[in-house]
């Protein structure tokens, strides 16, 4: 056998070796998708009669919601299924985080805009204020004006009574 | 000049996010306009009468539209709501009167799930017909807060009266009469 040929099996070993735990997992993941539980449901859901979100709120209407969730974890559905299900039932309030089209989009949009124009905004001006300071610490005498001799004098006079 | 651009800008933003603000609250608001209305007897065209809803336990869909020309007495309710449950043999009641009248009850469902909801209808022996209004649009066009609420509609398509609490003493038996009276 040539060393390129043993080179070429040693690498098809390696790849077998790495792939096959990779596509088990892979396989199982897709097989059992984990199964819903109520506290993780309701975490991404509001009460829609008492507009709180639904792992806080103690009203009817809450508790109907809750009973429904179980219900349907009961019948084995994932917890995007069960989603789904509270958005076909309630309408779209029911859920925790708004969907991102229409005036609802904003809320995705707007707070990333803004942070972006602050940053924008400070590594412009920042860059420019370290400069003045920079220029205005390199220069210091230039913007002391002297004094003349007679203010000079008075001025000696008037600390020499303090240090007296 | 320069010096005033950044907060221009700045002053720009914030005036655009206050707008913005300002659209979305405004968006929000219930028609409470719709009770001032009723109360000086400037009746208004019901809201959402085109909205098609599913029916309760059904395929089919309808309107208020599929029921111009008669009387309709809208009653939001909700399986978990324990006044809806309280009125609901009321409004059975008054509906036997209403269909010798070309007249009907219009069940609503709000903030529920159709299994409690047929489970609801079931228990109470309800025979008017029930939509869902699964997005909450039709009831709040209506200026709705919850349940349970009632809207009566006339023939022309109007609210002429409306209830935003429970149903009690024979506050609906004496509407329907004088509605019924001036469409006759």
């Amino acid at each position: 056998m040539t060393r390129i040929a043993r080179t070429a099996g040693a690498t098809a070993l390696l790849i077998a070796l790495v792939a096959a735990p990779l596509s088990l997992a892979t396989t199982t993941a897709t097989a059992t998708a984990p199964r819903a539980s109520l506290t993780d449901v309701e975490n991404d859901l509001m009460c829609t009669e008492c507009r709180e979100p639904l792992p806080v709120a103690q009203s009817p209407e809450a508790d109907a919601e809750r009973s429904y969730i179980r219900l349907l974890i009961a019948q084995g559905e994932t917890k995007s299924q069960i989603l789904q299900n509270m958005v076909a039932q309630y309408g779209t309030a029911v859920l925790g985080k708004p969907p991102a089209h229409g005036f609802n989009l904003t809320v995705y949009v707007i707070p990333p805009a803004i942070l972006a124009a602050g940053a924008a905004i400070l590594a412009f001006t920042l860059p420019r204020w370290r400069r003045r300071a920079r220029a205005a610490a390199r220069a210091p005498a230039a913007s002391v004006p002297a004094l003349d001799p007679a203010d000079a004098q008075r001025l000696e006079q008037e600390l020499s009574q303090f240090r007296g | 000049m320069r010096r005033f651009a950044i907060p221009a800008v700045a002053v720009f933003v914030a005036a655009g996010l206050l707008a913005l603000l300002a659209f979305g609250v405004a968006h929000q608001g219930t028609s409470s306009s719709i009770d001032a209305k009723v109360a000086r007897g400037d009746y208004p065209v019901a809201p959402g009468a085109h909205m098609q809803m599913p029916i309760l336990g059904s395929s089919g869909r309808e309107s208020l539209v599929d029921l111009r020309g008669k009387v309709v007495v809208i009653n939001v309710f909700a399986s978990w709501c324990g006044p809806c449950a309280t009125e609901a043999p009321i409004l059975e009641q008054e509906q036997r009167q209403l269909v010798k009248h070309d007249a009907t009850v219009l069940g609503v469902t709000y903030l529920d799930n159709s299994s409690d909801s047929e489970q609801f209808v079931h228990q109470h022996g309800i025979t008017y017909p029930v939509v869902r209004d699964v997005s909450g649009n039709f009831v709040r066009g209506f200026g709705a807060t919850g349940v349970p609420e009632t809207y009566v509609i006339n023939r022309q398509g109007q609210v002429v009266a409306l209830r935003r609490e429970q149903l009690a003493g024979n506050w609906l038996q004496q509407t329907m009469t004088r509605i019924l009276a001036q469409s006759a």
